[in-house]
């Protein structure tokens, strides 16, 4: 059990890293495209904006002061 | 040889080259201070485990349809360059110490130096290992990146290609050298690495959630450029934010 959490814990900070705020911010923004696309929308640029919106706000508060 | 496919061999080079030089480093680390049988062996047979991995997993990607692949690859592959890009900021605006290849060599000396010595199948253990998990570390990026980029653009092989091109021209410079290569632009290349990666998981993520590019693979380029722009506008407000408060954490 020990090995599988070690190996789980691995992959989580390989892929994800420090902040897990963004892989989620990511899923949801990837499945808004989804939705978007099957409704006839398409919404190319949301990725790009969920990007800027996710990195501003992620390196913002690591560099908070205190 | 279209946009996608000139940017993908220079994505696996670069982001290839900026993880062969950190392998090198540890590799010397431990070569120059307890010998090099030892430390070959490790470093070739993680490079062994490495080409393995490439070569199963490469071609069973190549068995899932393309739109479910270009989704999970570029929900991948934005997830971890969210990581390059956000660390490359965070260094390039000072608050995150920049990589120093001298400084590292110096610490994998000492390390090896202050190592007890230990044989195992007529190995010495410490210089086996180090060397086996640091080019294993190192690699395992490497093989992220050229199998994401390789099998979600249909160019498994050319992404091989710019990885090993990469591998040969860091492995002779090191040799050339004689020690770390301490004057290759790490931290620049890890930005560009970055981009590249964030671009191509925002690219594939939305074709494999059913959007379409305006121009195909050259809006590639355009978001390139957008998120370049916006990383140097982030990095010139942090540095800005950060010099407002060294004074005042000073004369407090």
């Amino acid at each position: 059990m020990r090995y599988v959490k070690a190996f789980g814990r691995f992959w989580w900070d390989f892929i994800v890293g420090d902040d897990w705020t963004v892989a989620a911010g990511v899923a949801v923004a990837l499945a808004l495209v989804a939705i978007l696309a099957h409704s006839g929308f398409n919404a190319w640029w949301l990725l790009p904006l969920a990007v800027v919106l996710l990195t501003g706000l992620s390196v913002w508060r690591q560099t908070r002061p205190g | 040889m279209s946009t996608g496919t000139i940017l993908i061999v220079a994505g696996s080079f670069l982001a290839s080259a900026v993880e062969m030089v950190e392998a090198l480093t540890i590799v010397l680390g431990v070569g120059v201070v307890r010998g090099w049988r030892s430390t070959l062996i490790g470093a070739g047979a993680a490079g062994l485990v490495l080409a393995v991995l490439v070569a199963a997993l490469g071609p069973a990607l190549g068995s899932i349809p393309i739109s479910t692949l270009r989704l999970v690859v570029g929900a991948l592959l934005l997830v971890f360059g969210l990581q390059w890009l956000r660390k490359a900021i965070l260094r390039s605006s000072g608050y995150k110490a920049l990589h120093d290849e001298d400084e590292a060599f110096r610490r994998e000396r000492a390390e090896a130096e202050a190592a007890g010595s230990e044989r195992r199948a007529g190995l010495d253990w410490y210089s086996f290992t180090v060397a086996f998990k640091g080019v294993l570390l190192e690699g395992l990026e490497v093989v992220f990146i050229v199998i994401t980029f390789g099998s979600a653009q249909g160019h498994l092989t050319i992404a091989v290609v710019g990885a090993a091109v990469a591998l040969v021209v860091v492995v002779v410079a090191g040799v050339l050298a004689r020690g770390p290569l301490e004057r290759v632009p790490e931290n620049t290349i890890k930005f560009a690495v970055g981009l590249l990666l964030t671009s191509f998981g925002c690219f594939w993520g939305a074709e494999g959630a059913g959007a379409t590019w305006p121009g195909d693979e050259l809006s590639l380029l355009g978001l390139i450029a957008f998120l370049g722009g916006f990383s140097w506008l982030l990095v010139r407000a942090l540095r800005r934010r950060r010099l407002a408060l060294t004074p005042a954490r000073a004369s407090a």
